[in-house]
């Protein structure tokens, strides 16, 4: 089963129609290593989300399969709850429980899911919010912080379950541009930890800065996977041109 | 108009050998209370259970409570009550028939149950309506952090849409309250058969339903204050709604 030298995630010709006439995902094969940074962009309806989405089996697919940490998601034996348990998961609209506290907002899964304590879920979920440098707002709500802190708490959520893998669903598109800093800090961070992380987004800073690979999306199909130099150096599809130019011309 | 005001009836004795004419009227009140808590109580298990099940992926599950939405919205609550007391002892096995007509407050238990199950099926489209004015980011949330369906339900998704449904099920309370009154049809004395009991002893028409208007309205004013407070108790700071 878990291999270590086998790829965290594999994905082998995913594709997943909403329709008989509309294909959202074609072919879809990329993979990401362990303690590798993934960055997927492409212009906005290409299927990137969707991809992410996948992953953890958020979303179904039709065919194709997809292997987190050597289990394959499609087999009916699968414990889904429990596979995703294990994969860190960051929204786009971060997605706090709204009527909990910020600390119980860390624990609820812990608990739920995991099994820990209250103690030990509180101090797991205390930790990791002075990691993210919110420890001041444990007991608040999530509608009195700001977009970047919401989101801080976020990605303190997914880590407290010690996932083998992170999934960052476009996690700066929802924010003010000021804010975006402040959790990308939190996201270079983890990557420069080792993190093995999978990362929709269109912050080219970011990728540059810590990504491994880039994969580029349209229209549904995988159009570049390619290391990072490669892709930032001399993308070789026209699209992939195209967009570079339009989002970093500015 | 020839009428005869007479305010003092109610200290006067009915003719029931119950007390006073106010007497007779608060032992009504009992019944509907009584009635409203057992069918509040029916209305929101019964109205949560299918509200859940229609939001659920399961076509036939949804088809179900789709079903139980519909059976128990588009019959008028009075006919309901004469089907669960006149005719289903009928269509019954003997046994179970007879069973059912000899129950002790036989009209209590159908007339609250009858209004229970028919206000379930408003509870159920608002319980529908509260899940489905979440964020469907919440739902995956829970899912993506290994959450169960069942626990996601629990912790994520009713705690939320239950607070947003309150103000309409407050209203839904209410016409609970005043529902059971229409269980006088099958004999439960409950307040406004009582009142119209108390007209016909003593002629005082104006006085007995002004009595009964006074004493359903404070009971509702009572409920309503109440539902405020709670809904004040649990309400989430800095939660807007609508964002």
């Amino acid at each position: 089963m878990s291999n270590s030298a086998a790829p965290m995630i594999e994905m082998a010709a995913v594709s997943k129609w909403y329709s008989p006439q509309f294909q959202v995902l074609k072919d879809c094969t990329t993979s990401v290593d362990r303690g590798e940074v993934v960055v997927v962009c492409g212009p906005s309806g290409s299927g990137k989300s969707t991809l992410i989405k996948c992953v953890n089996a958020l979303e179904p697919f039709q065919a194709g399969t997809i292997r987190v940490d050597g289990i394959n998601l499609s087999d009916p034996g699968t414990n889904l709850p429990k596979l995703r348990a294990r994969i860190g998961m960051v929204f786009q609209h971060f997605e706090l429980f709204p009527h909990l506290k910020i600390t119980e907002n860390l624990c609820l899964a812990q608990e739920k899911v995991l099994g820990r304590s209250r103690e030990e879920a509180m101090a797991k979920g205390k930790a990791l919010l002075e990691r993210v440098g919110l420890s001041e707002h444990a007991e608040k709500f999530p509608g009195q912080l700001s977009g970047g802190q919401q989101q801080r708490v976020a990605i303190a959520r997914a880590l407290a379950m010690d996932p083998i893998a992170m999934l960052f669903d476009e996690p700066t598109s929802a924010l003010d541009p000021e804010m975006i800093t402040e959790v990308l800090d939190v996201m270079v961070e983890l990557a420069r930890e080792g993190m093995t992380m999978m990362v929709v987004t269109h912050e080219m800073g970011f990728a540059r800065k810590v990504a491994h690979r880039v994969v580029f999306m349209d229209r549904g199909e995988i159009i570049e996977d390619r290391s990072k130099d490669e892709f930032f150096g001399s993308p070789r599809s026209d699209r992939a041109q195209l967009f570079l130019s339009k989002i970093l011309s500015h | 108009m020839n009428y005869n005001w007479n305010w003092g009836i109610f200290w006067e004795l009915n003719p029931e050998g119950t007390g006073t004419y106010l007497d007779m009227l608060l032992m009504g009140l009992r019944w509907t209370l009584a009635a409203a808590a057992l069918a509040a109580v029916i209305a929101l298990v019964f109205g949560s259970i299918i509200g859940v099940i229609r939001t659920l992926p399961g076509r036939a599950l949804v088809l179900a409570g789709d079903a139980w939405v519909e059976f128990f919205r588009n019959i008028p609550l009075l006919v309901q009550l004469f089907l669960w007391y006149f005719v289903l002892p009928e269509l019954l096995p003997r046994a179970a028939g007879i069973w059912l007509k000899t129950l002790p407050n036989a009209s209590f238990w159908t007339g609250a149950i009858g209004v229970g199950l028919f206000m379930s099926s408003r509870v159920a489209e608002q319980v529908k309506a509260g899940i489905r004015s979440l964020p469907r980011g919440q739902s995956m949330a829970g899912t993506a952090l290994g959450l169960t369906t069942a626990q996601t339900y629990r912790y994520v998704l009713l705690p939320m849409a239950f607070r947003i449904i309150l103000p309409p099920l407050t209203s839904e309370l209410l016409n609970t309250v005043k529902n059971t009154s229409v269980a006088l049809t099958i004999g439960l004395m409950e307040l406004t058969a009582r009142t119209r009991a108390m007209q016909e002893y003593s002629f005082q028409v104006f006085e007995a339903f002004t009595a009964a208007t006074l004493i359903y309205l404070a009971l509702n004013a009572a409920l309503t204050f109440l539902m405020r407070r709670l809904e004040r108790a649990v309400a989430v700071p800095g939660y807007v709604t609508g964002k």
